[in-house]
């Protein structure tokens, strides 16, 4: 059995803010920002994690477990610094996504769901962002990139190698 | 050719940050917010929403004053405003919590003091990482200025309002997997009828699930009243403004607001610029990718919820996806099918196992390995989910795309199976004229060929 993960002081205050907006007996509500949370401090969510998030709620892991489980933005496996998302749906897909994929995938030497061997980058595929009028588009980690192509492609990842 | 409005979009202050409370209100802003809560009874409120002759703006249509009048007689009732905005083609729940987070929340607190709701959460999708920080940002601001918390404006009502985030799945927009996914469940949908949110929603009490579009609507309502919003649109259709979304192979794509009377011609011709390098059209989803598309010659249609569900497709959200004559309605299809086979929550066994299966028989059709019973084959297993589901995603988003792009561009799918390769026919080619298929009522979405073939697949 892994070391038990703890949460950091912060993030603990965090979690009881997070704790806070459902009524007191309906804790469980809490899971998923938790889950979050959990998931900017580790970067993935472990069983440890998944464990920890148990114990602030004050219910069994594998009911965490359920619900980290069902939701694709949840990580279970380590992910690289920097994650990569091309919307792949419909209509970023009649802007032509597939070339900024294909590009990407190229430049950096890994298909769909790897991670470059320096832990560097992990390459996904997202469903529709919202943001179908500015496509193709592609998130990173949290900030969202429009009308992307081959050639602004490799403006980010320099801008991410420098970073 | 209708005119644009400029009421959702009314532009803010140049240079003003959207989050910014003290901006908003300089502008007017929770003026609405005050007028109902300090002039307003809580029944006057709801006659007003009542009166407006509002639709929601989530996808169904669904009268918002009905919703309301719905709400089961028990307390605490709660508001969830559903901001999961994840059916691809959709983009202006976005363009409002970008633009008038300050709006939404105003529509909240509306809704919330007319149903005497004291607690509500606002769902967001978990990949809106800086729409959700800003949202939270705008609550705390809101709540500072006293339009929060206890005793809100000195009328002794208090509203506690907060950010739910989601964590990446389409199922979470549809209000009882949003109710679940809050509970801290897996988001399984629930069954209904018999029991609807409004009677047994979160925690079991009663509650409201409104789109956020609707909610900052609401706020549009009360500042400019009912009589004035409904002569917006056709009394007898759907009323007030709109925000329709244009993306694909437009020259302009982008939010675009005006009344339902607009015909989709007017939208993607007019207002979009028409079609890029001015190919020719092929086809049209006019609402988000579950709504059933329309060929060309079906877009001199209005764009009221009622208009395009005569014609068998659906207003869903206003996202309006358009395909040039290049495009291949099989690779179209194919990502379409895709898209629902990986979100389908897999509660109940039509969807779970028919959406994946339609998807690996398209996928073999475009691989230029179909087979000739294939396209029978498909409409089958459509018939089979439909209706037999615990939630409407089997229909939509799955089975409709798949039934109504089939049926209409039934040719191009033939070409590409006696071909044994993936071929785009010339427009002319590709796809039926209205007169070779028919609408199978109530059920939108519902088409059948006029041909042997299809009497032959039932
Ligand atoms: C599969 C599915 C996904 C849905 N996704 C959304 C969504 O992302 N946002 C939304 O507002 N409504 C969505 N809906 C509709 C909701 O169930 C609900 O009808 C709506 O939020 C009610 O709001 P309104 O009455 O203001 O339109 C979805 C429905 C289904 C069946
Ligand atoms: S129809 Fe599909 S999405 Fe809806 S409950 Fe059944 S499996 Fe889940
Ligand atoms: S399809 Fe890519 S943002 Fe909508």
């Amino acid at each position: 059995m892994a070391t038990p993960l703890e949460f950091t002081e912060a993030a603990r205050e965090r979690a009881a803010k997070i704790l806070d907006r459902y009524p007191a007996e309906y804790r469980k509500s809490a899971v998923v920002p938790l889950l979050h949370l959990a998931q900017e401090e580790w970067g993935h969510v472990s069983p440890e994690a998944m464990a920890c998030v148990a114990r602030l709620i004050g219910c069994s892991p594998v009911k965490v477990a359920e619900i980290a489980t069902f939701y694709p933005m949840f990580n279970r496996e380590p992910v690289g610094e920097h994650v990569l998302a091309v919307c792949h749906t419909l209509p970023c897909a009649l802007t032509g996504c597939g070339s900024v994929f294909d590009h990407l995938s190229e430049k950096l030497g890994i298909g769909l769901g790897e991670t470059t061997a320096d832990g560097r980058f992990t390459l996904r595929k997202s469903e529709c962002l919202a943001a179908c009028d500015r496509g193709p588009v592609l998130l990173v980690n949290r900030r969202l990139h429009t009308h992307v192509s081959p050639e602004k492609v490799d403006e980010i990842l320099t801008e991410l190698e420098k970073g | 050719m209708a005119a644009p409005l400029e009421i959702l979009t009314a532009p803010l202050p140049a240079e003003t940050d959207p989050g910014d409370i003290d901006a908003y209100m300089a502008g007017g802003g929770y003026g609405a917010v005050r007028k109902a809560l300090k002039s307003m009874s809580q029944t006057e409120l709801i006659e007003e929403i009542n009166a407006s002759g509002i639709k929601g703006r989530g996808g169904a249509g669904f009268s918002t004053g009905m919703k309301w009048n719905l709400c089961a007689d028990r307390f605490p009732r709660y508001l969830c405003a559903n901001a999961d905005e994840s059916e691809p083609g959709s983009f202006k729940d976005r363009h409002l919590l970008e633009a008038k987070p300050h709006q939404i929340i105003e529509g909240m607190i509306i809704t919330s003091y007319a149903l005497g709701i004291n607690l509500g959460y606002i769902y967001i999708r978990g990949e809106f990482f800086q729409i959700i920080d800003q949202m939270e940002a705008a609550l705390e601001d809101a709540r500072k200025h006293g339009f929060l918390g206890a005793d809100i404006l000195g009328t002794g009502y208090d509203l506690e309002l907060y950010v739910h985030p989601g964590a990446g799945a389409y199922i979470c927009g549809e209000e009882t997997g949003l109710i679940e996914s809050l509970e801290g469940n897996r988001p399984y949908p629930r069954l209904k009828p018999p029991f609807f949110p409004a009677a047994i929603g979160l925690w079991g009490q009663p509650t409201i699930v409104n789109n956020v579009e609707t909610m900052a609507q609401i706020a549009t309502i009360v500042d400019m009243g009912a009589e004035a919003y409904k002569q917006i649109g056709s009394e007898d259709d759907t009323t007030g403004p709109r925000l329709f979304g244009l993306c694909g192979h437009v020259k302009k794509p982008g939010i675009y607001e005006y009344d339902s009377d607009v015909t989709l011609r007017e939208l993607i011709y007019d207002a979009a610029g028409g079609i890029r390098d001015d190919n020719r059209l092929k086809g049209v989803i006019p609402g988000g990718i579950s709504a059933p598309i329309l060929t060309p010659e079906e877009i001199d249609t209005p764009m009221g919820f009622g208009a395009l569900g005569k014609l068998g497709s659906m207003g869903g959200t206003g996202g309006i996806i358009v395909m040039d004559e290049t495009t291949s309605m099989v690779d179209a299809l194919l990502n379409a099918s895709s898209f629902a086979a990986h979100e389908s929550c897999g509660q109940c066994t039509p969807c779970r196992e028919g959406v994946p299966w339609m998807n690996d028989i398209l996928r073999r059709i475009r691989n230029g390995q179909g087979r000739d019973e294939d396209l029978d084959l498909l409409l089958d297993i459509c018939k089979q989910i439909h209706g037999h589901t615990v939630c409407v995603f089997g229909q939509a988003p799955g089975v409709w795309p798949v039934r109504t792009i089939l049926v209409k561009y039934w040719p191009e799918f033939r070409a590409c199976i006696e071909r044994k390769e993936l071929v785009v026919p010339p427009l002319e080619e590709s796809y039926l004229r209205p007169d070779q298929y028919e609408h199978i009522p109530p059920v939108p979405g519902n088409f059948r060929l006029k041909t042997e073939e299809a009497d032959a697949a039932g």
